[in-house]
């Protein structure tokens, strides 16, 4: 069973949602579309569902075509951001309902209604109705309705964002869970990229109705394919900061200006040869591996401590340039205080380098 | 001077004998009516007006028999008729424009048209003037189409005038619905009018009862097209009342109380059945989910 998206196009009169994406989930595969509000992962996921038509392309269950088909002539599941369980049936016949389109016996129906309630521990709850359920329970309602019968492909939107953080992280764990155990394709949205991190075998990141990148989660966050995706995956954010390439030997070291006369000699990809000198480029360094060293380098900044945070094991500084303010993070032993005049290092091959076109350069590996 | 704290959900004595001053204020006319209804006709016009009185059921029983001053004898009046007609004819054509502005109603809010908002604003002007500047047009269509007297007339006048109102309030009510919960029951296997009939029309019965009963008491009380657009038959209890009005004797105000007070009868059974109904009705949406 396969998920897959062709050039697929949705147009709500001028304005074009999703633009002509492609994207396939193979079996068993969770997918998260992650980006930012509108950007049209929601819509994305509506077309697969069948609930909004695709102005152009094709959507490909098990491959064939299910463009014609009403939602529920394509056995997909869904599992709504608002859970939108039915408000007068009890929990029992909200995870009932869909079976009974499949015109199975009752007896079978109570059966695979047990099942699920004692894998999503809703044994307790089943003759309450929705308006008795608090917030995690109803999300096991959603998700159970979800997986009760055994649809082609799964779809969830924005399945956590309800959920206070602690209960987040709970059921993340339990969503993940029971997916392995269904091994469908699925496809997750959501904004939070924690959740797109920990649950998704691939993210799909999406801006303006178009996917930036599709990767592994480690692999969006290492090596961003562009600055969009470097300045959206990742907190605190990577610092991403204007220079002028002056110089590269072909091994990937290379020199750069700042505003403010600063200067570096960092070790970047090879790809940076690519580049003549003169051309403005986005240099793009996670907090974490900015460095602080007493002695000024090569390949650091001169900056002073702007603003201290701490986040409990890490602490959070801001350093600055006198031009451009840069995240460091580092443990929180590390003394450091306000006013402190430091030099902010770049350690080799920690550091992106973004064309004017805010694409990465990157060598082929 | 420090005010003192207001526990929520209690109001206090101060604030409930206000409330019950002007609702007594308010319901004081028709109390003054139910009163009447019980009072001999010595007693319905004397001055001072009496509190305090010896109770009669004669004013009810002449709604439905009266004795002729001429002859003497009783005979049966067809009040009963026009009862009946009220209830037919209200119920009827609140029903209808209730069925058809729902379903107008789920159209607007579901699937908008082009200019949807011009045609709901169409809808609603012909609730924008005074009914009487239309009655000329509409008497000379029901007299060229043979409607005028006949229920089906009436009933069909009545759904008109009801269905921009039971469009504008329903529509209210189903924008208010998480339309999520349609998609899933689409994404479960209900077809568009299982979607519509399951799950959307049980989450809105509240405002349904609530746009039935206003719809009820306007209709109800309709006095203008009844008097020019029914005829012996189809006579409703408001036109009949109007008739009793000056008739042989002037007018007898405890016949016209009676009278009065069977009329209030049902709608006053109707919105009491409905009442909690009524209330969420009539709050929906103005508490956020």
């Amino acid at each position: 069973m396969t998920i897959e998206l062709k050039k697929i196009t949705k147009r709500f009169g001028s304005l074009t949602a999703v633009d002509a994406i492609d994207l396939d989930v193979g079996d068993g595969e969770v997918l998260c579309l992650l980006g930012p509000s509108g950007c049209g992962k929601t819509t994305t996921l509506r077309m697969v569902a069948g609930l909004e038509a695709a102005s152009e392309g094709d959507v490909m269950l098990g491959g064939k075509r299910v463009n014609e088909l009403a939602p529920r002539d394509r056995n997909v599941a869904m599992s709504f951001q608002f859970y939108a369980l039915y408000p007068s049936l009890t929990v029992a016949e909200n995870l009932a309902y869909p079976l009974h389109a499949e015109k199975l016996s009752g007896v079978e129906i109570e059966k695979r209604v047990a099942q699920v309630a004692k894998t999503l521990q809703l044994e307790s709850i089943l003759k309450r109705t929705p308006g008795q359920l608090a917030e995690g329970e109803k999300q096991r309602v959603a998700v159970g309705r979800s997986i009760i019968r055994d649809p082609q492909c799964f779809l969830f939107d924005e399945p956590l964002s309800r959920l206070d953080v602690q209960l987040r992280e709970e059921m993340r764990g339990e969503i993940k869970e029971v997916l392995q155990d269904l091994s469908r394709p699925t496809v997750i949205v959501t904004h939070d990229q924690l959740e797109a991190l920990t649950m998704a075998d691939r993210i799909a990141v999406m801006r303006a109705g178009r996917i930036e990148q599709v990767d592994t989660p480690h692999n969006v966050f290492q090596s961003p394919a562009n600055l969009f995706v470097a300045g959206f995956i990742g907190t605190p954010q990577m610092n991403l900061i204007r220079a002028t390439l002056t110089g590269s030997d072909g091994t990937g070291l290379a020199d750069f200006a700042f505003e403010g006369d600063q200067t570096l000699k960092i070790k970047v990809d090879p790809a940076v040869s690519q580049l003549s000198p003169g051309s403005k480029v986005t240099l793009g360094i996670r907090p974490r591996n900015l460095e602080m060293s007493a002695e000024p380098t090569e390949d650091s900044l001169s900056t002073k401590i702007d603003m201290v945070e701490p986040m409990g094991a890490e602490t959070l500084a801001h350093m600055h340039d006198g031009f451009h303010d840069l995240r460091l993070v580092t443990d929180w032993r590390v003394p450091m205080s306000e006013g402190d005049n430091v030099h902010t290092r770049f350690p080799p091959n920690t550091t992106h380098v973004f064309t004017e076109d805010e694409q990465v350069l990157r060598s082929a590996s | 001077m420090a005010r003192k704290h207001r526990e929520i959900g209690k109001a206090g004595w101060g604030y409930t004998a206000i409330a019950s001053v002007i609702g007594f204020i308010y319901f004081f006319p028709v109390l003054w009516i139910i009163l009447t209804a019980f009072k001999t006709r010595t007693d319905a016009l004397a001055v001072p007006p009496k509190l305090f009185f010896t109770p009669t059921m004669e004013n009810f029983t002449s709604v439905f028999y009266r004795t002729s001053i001429t002859t003497g004898t009783a005979q049966a009046t067809d009040m009963g008729l026009y009862f009946f007609n009220s209830i037919f004819i209200a119920f009827s054509s609140v029903g209808l424009a209730l069925i058809v502005g729902t379903l107008a109603a789920y159209a607007f809010s579901r699937y908008p048209l082009k200019g949807n908002d011009t045609y709901l604003f169409i809808i609603l002007t012909t609730r924008m003037m005074p009914p009487i500047v239309v009655i000329i047009p509409i008497f000379l269509m029901f007299r060229l189409s043979g409607l005028a007297g006949s229920y089906w007339g009436i009933i069909l006048l009545y759904t008109a005038f009801n269905i921009p109102f039971s469009v504008w309030l329903v529509k209210s009510f189903f924008d208010e619905l998480n339309p999520e919960i349609e998609d899933a029951a689409r994404m479960d296997g209900a077809t568009e009018r299982r979607v519509f009939f399951n799950f959307c029309i049980p989450q809105i019965l509240a405002g349904l009862s609530a746009t039935f009963v206003f719809g009820l008491i306007l209709t109800w009380n309709e006095f203008l097209f009844a008097l020019l657009l029914t005829g012996v038959e189809t006579r409703t209890v408001p036109v009949a009342m109007a008739r009793t009005l000056g008739g042989e004797v002037g007018v007898d105000y405890g016949l016209l109380a009676a009278i009065v007070t069977l009329f209030l009868i049902p709608i006053f059974f109707v919105t009491f059945l409905l009442q909690n109904q009524l209330l969420r009705g009539v709050t929906f949406g103005t508490v956020k989910k």
